[in-house]
């Protein structure tokens, strides 16, 4: 038989028991609504996999009996006896077609369009009367009568639950069904005896051993595991025991039953994906769609509990990727898309879970039918409705009873789908969320926490206490201090290392975790933390760097020593402690003792935290910073080489994905026409190729009719920070270095690639800029140069004010600001730079400062003009190294001392 | 009484019933704790302390396989902590699915108490007692305090929260 099938019989099987039971309690309580749910969901799943293993009997009669339930749910129906009679029915008739099923691996011959009337009828308020059903025949009157009676009664002596009518070529085999219900029980011996072969064949297969069991396992494993140490402490001391051989041979024996335990509980992801690529195919034929199934990461462990569970909402999200998220093949034609809709699923570990991403390259999803769906069923208030984001509105499908389907199909539509998704994923305690961009497709990102599984784990020492971090976040180890090249250097008190160049923040484990009054305090547990560390101290010795990375933050963790990379069970950690950011689980070591699972996505929170601590003292401490920190809106992104790349998001006109179809190139550039234009597409990282399909995200940059676009590999986020170039860069194209959440980011200088394509790029442009004091006042009517000159004189270590008009830079002087330069364009409207450089020199507040011009301009006779008009001096707005050159200049003649 | 669930004490009038308690001394005060919640009494061995816990978590150690979380009662009751080498117990309990153990002194006998020996928190009582207290029992030549489990280990959810 099929193992497909197999899996489905055992699990209805098991489907059904629990129904019989939840009718059962529902009947006597019809007003529960999480009964009602559960039972629901529990058909609704049979007959979602009825109609992928192409049984059609099962999923029709699965599919009315749905239907009754969905008006109970609903509240459409009441619930009657007579009613849930006909439910047990339809379930009792599911069994026996199962039976069937199980000896023959096919559906009886016939159908059962009786039963399906009468539940169809059911479903049209035919049945709700008290006891005063409407059935379409006298035949099925008596059946159902006797159902009832038999139901009350609890106690049947005569075998049934199938309209006997349907199945007559099989009498014996309707009698033998192994799934004994309190409604069937089969009284002939013989068939008993024929039932406990049937059986065994179907379990022989595979055995379902119940979890506990295999955790009461896995603890008399790790029982053993620590008896066996501790005898091998014992033998250790002396060499010619006559233990030491059968110790050995004891030691290799729990070893590998340790393993084998342990392999009982993970089961690779693709196990639970082996179904889908039948189900893809069965539902591209049923809805007319071309699908290509993409499977990533198959191999990703996962703990066999945490997998059961993820099954079936995996399975129902990739049906809604398929039914919902895909277009038709008509309209993805229309679209210009691909016929064959993607849809691809993905698992790996990231920080401490395990992701599944399933992603299809469909419609997206319908913020508006959405919102309408909200609004008819009333979960929000219009008004509330309107402030809510788009992926807010989003998340709505996972509520109970919504579907945006048109539509109900048999593979998908009641709405039940996404709201089980979440139940079942929330049970396990992991999350889920999405992102869809109407058009282009949506992704489903289930988020798993790693409690039950096993990990690779490093070792590590700290202030005397061991700790492991999970292998995965754990990129390199450097070893510092003592005898290394690399060595821990301090500002204000945060210790950075140097590592290829750039700064890696650092964050020292025995600091973090106040280990050190751990250690000074006789109680081992007092907590009040010890403020001031002595910086030097952690130079001292030889200490190692855990270079970790969460998300795009990298940062290196402190610690005293490194030892293994061991393998880990995850154990939760106690819920009196899972508030701790810090830890992600507890596990025993080989040794029997307990340690803490470091959680570096905890770590890194901290030291985001520590930094913003510091940002913040220092503008308390240093009055003269009066004018704060500015921060900067970036946007992160990723060309060529593996390092992020920053540029202030304010030069940015718009973010665009073009298609790579529409990218031509000519004379040597690639361009494409946007918005009636062409705009010349550079590539960020000179070496690197467009991407040859798909689309391509382009940063386009626009000031007045000229645009140029450049092309990045992935946007990566938008982050608000301050601005701190810590590092300028020769480099053509960058600015320099900073680190931005982290982590080491090239912030790209965009006047580097504007001047390369498009020479004239700042003719016109009219700017004025002015310094003072190591603070530089920079007047520019174009917010694009204000944008770019600002990140650019900052990275030469000058506090940089910018402003738009001359009465603005007036404005600050009337006010008593105090800049040490200024640097102005010249032309502007309304007061242009000239004008500027005659009012500032008229007045004394300002008389003396030094004044450059910045212009496209360059002619002598231009540069007289300025002169007179009190420029000291003229450079460029294309050169910006002159600039530079000529700040430093100007400023170190004027000695200022700041 | 043999029939009470373990997971109902907490809402039983103490002074109608007679239940089995086991005695225990912390900090020279001897408390009682239904037998019915105890799974164990083990002596605490290699306890890893857990960072940035709060002060009434020792750590958490391996009890046979599964992880144990201690809590150190004399903190909870804000008694001085324990001297180095001083003797101490745990006592094993299951709350929630997940395994305890309260760090105490020492274990005596058990004690089958009836409820007229019963009294509820004295007025008097400092606040922090009479949150991990249920009530005393008045024995012959001393008092027994009723250590209150669910809201021993219940400390840190509410301060979480």
């Amino acid at each position: 038989m099929d193992d497909l099938l197999s899996e489905f019989l055992t699990e209805t099987a098991e489907n059904l028991e629990v129904l019989d039971v939840e009718l059962i309690t529902f009947e006597k309580s019809p007003n529960d609504k999480t009964i009602l749910n559960n039972i629901f969901r529990l058909v609704h799943t049979i007959k979602g996999t009825c109609g992928f293993l192409d049984l059609p009997r099962l999923e029709a009669v699965a599919h009315v009996a749905e239907t009754v339930l969905g008006k109970f749910r609903d509240g459409v129906l009441t619930v009657t006896p007579a009613a849930v009679t006909l439910i047990l029915e339809s379930l009792d008739q599911i069994k026996e077609l199962l039976a069937y099923l199980e000896h023959n691996a096919s559906e009886p011959e016939g159908d059962d369009k009786d039963l399906i009337a009468r539940l169809t009828l059911a479903a049209e308020g035919g049945l709700s009367g008290e006891g005063s059903e409407a059935p379409s025949t006298a035949h099925t009157e008596t059946d159902a009568e006797a159902l009832e009676r038999a139901f009350e009664e609890a106690e049947v002596d005569v075998p049934f639950g199938v309209t006997a009518d349907v199945l007559e070529n099989d009498e014996t085999e309707n009698e033998e069904t192994p799934l004994t219900s309190s409604l069937s029980k089969p009284t002939d011996q013989s068939s008993s005896v024929q039932e406990k072969n049937l059986e065994s064949s179907l379990k022989n297969q595979s055995i379902r051993v119940n979890v506990d069991i295999l955790e009461h396992l896995m603890t008399m494993v790790s029982e053993l595991v620590l008896t066996r140490n501790q005898l091998l402490q014992m033998v250790r001391g002396n060499e010619d025991s006559e233990f030491k051989v059968p110790m050995q041979r004891l030691s290799n024996v729990t070893a590998e039953l340790q393993d084998a335990v342990m392999k009982t509980r993970m089961q690779p992801i693709g196990n639970a994906w082996k179904k889908l690529p039948r189900i893809i195919r069965d539902i591209s034929q049923d809805l007319d769609k071309k699908i290509e199934l993409n499977m990533q990461g198959a191999e990703t462990e996962l703990d066999r509990q945490v997998l059961e569970l993820i099954k079936d909402p995996l399975t129902h999200m990739v049906r809604n990727s398929c039914d919902h998220g895909l277009e038709s093949l008509e309209k993805r034609r229309e679209l210009g898309k691909p016929e064959a809709g993607q849809v691809t699923l993905r698992a790996y570990h990231e920080g401490g879970h395990i992701i599944i991403e399933i992603e299809d390259d469909g419609q997206g999803l319908d913020v508006e039918r959405i919102k309408e769906k909200i609004l008819s069923k009333d979960l929000v208030p219009a008004a509330e409705l309107e402030t809510m984001s788009e992926q807010q509105i989003q998340r709505f499908i996972f509520n109970p009873g919504f579907s945006t389907a048109e539509k109900v199909t048999s593979v998908s539509g009641r709405g039940v789908g996404m709201d089980v998704v979440r139940t079942n994923i929330e049970v396990i305690g992991g999350s889920i969320d999405l992102r869809s961009v109407a058009g282009k497709g949506s992704i489903f990102i289930i988020k798993i926490p790693l409690t039950l599984a096993i990990v690779s784990a490093l070792l590590v020492d700290s202030g005397g206490f061991k700790f492991a971090i999970p292998q995965l976040s754990v990129v390199e180890l450097v070893r510092s201090g003592a005898g290394s090249d690399s060595v821990i250097e301090c500002v204000n008190k945060t210790q950075l290392l140097r590592l290829r160049n750039r700064l890696l923040p650092l964050i020292t484990l025995s600091e973090l975790l106040g280990l050190e009054n751990i250690n000074s305090d006789a109680a081992p547990h007092d907590n009040e933390v010890n403020e001031e560390i002595a910086p030097t101290k952690t130079q001292s010795k030889a200490q190692f760097v855990v270079v970790t990375q969460v998300g795009p933050q990298r940062f290196g963790i402190v610690v005293d020593n490194v030892f293994d990379t061991e393998e880990i069970v995850v154990k939760p950690v106690s819920s009196i402690l899972r508030h701790l950011p810090t830890y992600s689980g507890t596990t025993i070591l080989g040794d029997g003792s307990v340690i803490m699972i470091i959680d570096p996505a905890g770590i890194a929170a901290k030291v985001d935290s520590h930094e913003s601590d510091d940002a913040e003292n220092k503008v308390d401490a240093v009055t003269h910073f009066d004018r704060g920190m500015d921060t900067t809106s970036l946007l992160i992104f990723k060309a060529g080489s593996g390092e992020s790349k920053a540029v202030p998001l304010s030069l940015i006109t718009r973010l665009e994905e073009i298609a790579v179809g529409d990218i031509e190139p000519s004379n040597g550039q690639n361009l494409v026409q946007y918005r009636g234009r062409l705009m010349p597409i550079v590539h960020v990282s000179p070496g690197a190729t467009l991407k040859n399909e798909g689309r391509q995200p382009v940063l386009v940059f626009a000031d007045g009719e000229r645009s140029l676009g450049l092309a990045v590999d992935e946007i990566v986020d938008i982050v608000e920070e301050t601005l701190d170039i810590e590092m300028a860069s020769q480099q053509p194209g960058l600015i320099g270095s900073a680190v931005l959440k982290e982590k080491a980011t090239e912030i790209i200088d965009v006047s580097h690639y504007l001047t390369q394509h498009q020479s004239n790029w700042f003719d016109n442009t009219s700017d004025s800029t002015k310094i003072s004091s190591r603070r530089i006042l920079l007047v520019d009517d174009s917010a694009f140069f204000r944008n770019m000159m600002k990140p650019l004189i900052s990275a030469a270590g000058y506090d940089v004010t910018a402003v738009e008009t001359a009465s603005e830079a007036l404005d600050l002087r009337d006010k008593g600001a105090a800049f040490d330069l200024v640097i102005s364009d010249i032309e502007m409207p309304e007061t242009d730079g000239l004008a500027l450089a005659r009012a500032i020199r008229q007045d004394d507040k300002w008389g003396e400062v030094p004044l450059v011009a910045l212009t496209s301009n360059t002619s002598a006779e231009d540069e007289e003009k300025g002169f007179e008009a009190g420029f000291h001096k003229y450079v460029s707005k294309t050169d910006r190294s002159a600039l530079i050159d000529i700040i430093h200049e100007t400023l170190t003649v004027k000695g200022s001392a700041a | 009484m043999t029939d009470i669930n373990p997971e109902n004490l907490g809402g039983l009038d103490l002074s109608s019933i007679t239940l089995d308690y086991v005695t225990m001394t912390i900090g020279g005060q001897l408390f009682g704790v239904p037998v019915l919640l105890i799974h164990d009494v083990f002596s605490p061995a290699s306890i890893t302390p857990v960072p940035l816990s709060g002060n009434e978590i020792s750590g958490v150690l391996n009890l046979r396989g599964r992880i144990v979380t201690a809590i150190e009662t004399r903190k909870c009751l804000g008694l001085p902590h324990r001297d180095t080498g001083e003797a101490s117990m745990a006592i094993g309990i299951e709350m929630g699915g997940e395994s305890f153990g309260l760090i105490i002194d020492s274990v005596g006998e058990v004690l089958t108490l009836s409820g007229d020996m019963y009294e509820p928190n004295p007025a008097n009582l400092d606040e922090c007692w009479r949150q991990a207290s249920k009530g005393v029992y008045r024995l012959d030549d001393k008092l027994l305090v009723v250590l209150d489990v669910e809201k021993l280990l219940n400390f840190n959810q509410s301060l979480a929260a």
